[in-house]
């Protein structure tokens, strides 16, 4: 007994943090396969899972780096046309591809990411652009990417990985998870690193890091690499488990847009923010359809429904930027701080 | 609080690179020497022919009324600004201009007249990153957490609380450097320049802004810096009675001229900087 005073008590807090992790992730990969309908996998999960992901890339460029990016729908076409072609061209094993098309939409990213060195903001935002239009039209105007199919969509090849068939919505569904997973826990290691500390001395001064010593060149370009290598895979998922299609059609200006927003609504330089945000961005369209088809019962179009959704999720934005600039993850911080006061007083 | 005497004393010749502390070491070179730097931003003449030297250990104060060109030549030293004319010498090493991204390579550091620090960040955070400049482990080997990097990380962290109980910060480095009041997120500035053992340190206004009592600590810092290390320190202040107090050589600059250089007890009897520049400041 005596003993028990020299041992180290961790700080409870951290304990009920990563407790609470561990339980989110337990009943994701075990509860959540089992009692979900292929609809909700379908039409809920797996988009979240895709744009939380890509939430995630863009937050570390522009959450955490300041470097405003509106290309992320074309660093997810990279992602999804580079795997396809990969497997395609050189037969390698899905793993592999992934990681390769990793690589390749981080190359792409570096050399659209080269204008950051010189540009800062709006104008930075605006070159990223460039990144948008060229790899869409790069990726409809050479069908080579596309196999020369004829409507230029080609369906994605059967997610297998070793023996493993992951093509049913379960499958899929776990394929997603682990992605997301592995590579949320490598963001957080970055972020919590020495280098992710530069990334935030880069945004919060760039003179001021410059002058001392941080090395900002290196710093935004890693940055660029890396957050393109993250939505890239974002893009593989969206396109081999969300959509089953590799096409040009959905990466587009909107979907850049979408992951920004994702990140402005969700927080931005967190890591729940992506997820807080995408969850939203998933669920509040589906839920307006909902709503409108019972109160209205069908006398609402699908385009005026398309309308309204975007609308409504503009003012969620301007309200978001205006009352809370720090996302909904500022609004969970306050409401779990909240609930420990309330339970430490109980 | 004896480790922190003991490393401090050692700082005056780990500077980074070995090629400018083996110049600084064996010569008597003057830590700075400026020869004739001119600066103009369009029609205004910030800096004309500025000649200007520090010695090693030396407090060297830059006075001047508002808009005299002091941050200016900082800027230049720093690199921030390219001169029109003139060259730069540190420990020996003569610049055309000074590659502000290697700055702290070459064994300088400075603080800002507005706070530069990063906001996001805690004083630990921001501190530490005064040590980014001579960082081996790369991102990877601190991503996986190898023990290089590891051992790299503790061993800042270890400098940095050194430097912060020494300047008296020690207890709010997990703060959030915002939240710090102004006082103190000014001492965190000089401790992120500190930490990086320069020779040269350029300090620009560290007091404006601080009460009575912030001044004096400020200025006791920065003498006891000086007295333990050895480092060359250049300083740009308004409070007069500080400046005569604190340095050794005193530099008057009015519109972008050096009309007085000498010792504090030369320059108050200067006719020309009463006139000029005691004359400004009453006005
Ligand atoms: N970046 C700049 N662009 C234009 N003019 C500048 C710039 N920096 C300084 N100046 C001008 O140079 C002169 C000297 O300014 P500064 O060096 O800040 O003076 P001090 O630090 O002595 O108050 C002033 O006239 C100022 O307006
Ligand atoms: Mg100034």
């Amino acid at each position: 007994m005596s003993l028990s005073a020299d041992v180290p008590v961790a700080p409870p807090r951290v304990n009920l943090r990563a407790l609470g992790l561990l339980a989110l992730l337990a009943v994701a990969v075990l509860v959540v396969p089992v009692i979900a309908s292929p609809y909700v996998i379908e039409a809920i999960l797996l988009p979240f899972l895709a744009l939380s992901l890509a939430g995630l890339g863009l937050n570390l460029l522009t959450g955490y780096g300041g470097q405003v990016s509106l290309g992320s729908a074309a660093f997810m076409a990279v992602g999804a046309f580079a795997a396809y072609n990969f497997q395609l061209r050189l037969g390698v094993s899905l793993p592999l591809a992934i990681v390769l098309a990793a690589a390749t939409a981080a190359a792409i990213g570096v050399v659209f990411g080269l204008p950051s060195l010189r540009l800062r903001g709006f104008y930075l935002a605006v070159s990223t652009l460039a990144a948008q239009f060229f790899v869409q039209w790069a990726l409809t105007k050479f069908s080579w990417f596309s196999n020369d199919s004829a409507s230029g969509v080609v369906a994605a090849p059967r997610l297998t990985v070793a023996s493993l068939d992951l093509d049913a919505p379960q499958g899929r569904y776990l394929f997603a998870l682990t992605l997301v997973v592995g590579i949320t826990f490598l963001v957080h290691r970055i972020v919590g690193s020495r280098a992710g500390v530069n990334l935030i001395a880069v945004r919060d001064d760039e003179t001021a890091a410059k002058v001392i010593g941080v090395p900002v060149l290196r710093t935004k370009l890693v940055a660029f690499a890396i957050s393109s290598a993250i939505i890239g895979v974002a893009g593989v998922i969206w396109a081999y488990a969300y959509l089953r299609t590799v096409e040009p059609a959905g990466f587009n200006l909107d979907r850049s847009f979408q992951v920004l927003f994702i990140i402005i609504i969700g927080g931005l330089a967190t890591i729940r923010g992506a997820f807080l945000g995408a969850a939203l961005i998933v669920v509040f369209p589906l839920l307006l359809a909902r709503t409108s088809s019972f109160a209205f019962e069908g006398l609402v179009d699908a385009g005026v429904l398309k309308l309204v959704e975007r609308v409504v999720l503009g003012l969620v934005i301007i309200l978001f930027l205006i009352a809370e600039p720090n996302g909904l993850s500022a609004i969970l911080g306050r409401a779990t701080a909240r609930l420990r006061a309330v339970l430490r007083r109980g | 609080m004896s480790t922190t005497v003991v490393r401090l004393a050692a700082a005056g010749d780990a500077p980074g690179s070995g090629v400018f502390s083996v110049a600084a070491a064996t010569t008597s070179a003057p830590a700075l020497a400026l020869d004739g730097i001119c600066l103009s931003f369009g029609g205004i003449r910030a800096l004309r022919d500025i000649s200007f030297d520090v010695a090693p250990g030396e407090i060297r104060a830059i006075i001047g009324p508002n808009g005299a060109g002091k941050s200016s030549l900082v800027n230049v030293i720093s690199g921030l600004y390219r001169a029109d004319a003139g060259t730069v010498q540190i420990a020996g090493q003569a610049f055309a201009r000074m590659p502000a991204s290697r700055l702290a390579k070459i064994g300088v550091a400075r603080t800002f007249q507005n706070l530069a620090l990063f906001p996001g960040l805690t004083a630990a955070q921001n501190i530490a990153s005064g040590l980014a400049f001579r960082r081996r482990s790369g991102l990877l080997a601190q991503v996986l957490g190898l023990s290089a990097a590891r051992s790299e990380s503790a061993r800042e962290d270890e400098e940095v609380r050194e430097i912060a109980a020494f300047l008296g910060i020690g207890g709010v480095l997990d703060r959030l450097v915002s939240t710090l009041p102004y006082g103190v997120q000014k001492q965190v500035d000089l401790a992120r320049a500190l930490v990086a053992e320069p020779n040269l340190l350029m300090l620009d206004e560290p007091m404006a802004g601080l009460t009575v009592t912030e001044k004096a600590e400020m200025a006791a810092h920065i003498r006891a810096v000086r007295d333990r290390t050895g480092l060359a320190i250049i300083l740009i202040e308004h409070d007069i009675g500080v400046v005569m107090e604190l340095s050794d050589r005193i530099a008057v600059l009015d519109h972008g001229v050096k009309i007085a250089d000498g010792t504090p007890v030369e320059i108050r009897r200067d006719p020309e900087v009463i006139r000029a520049y005691l004359g400004a400041e009453a006005a």
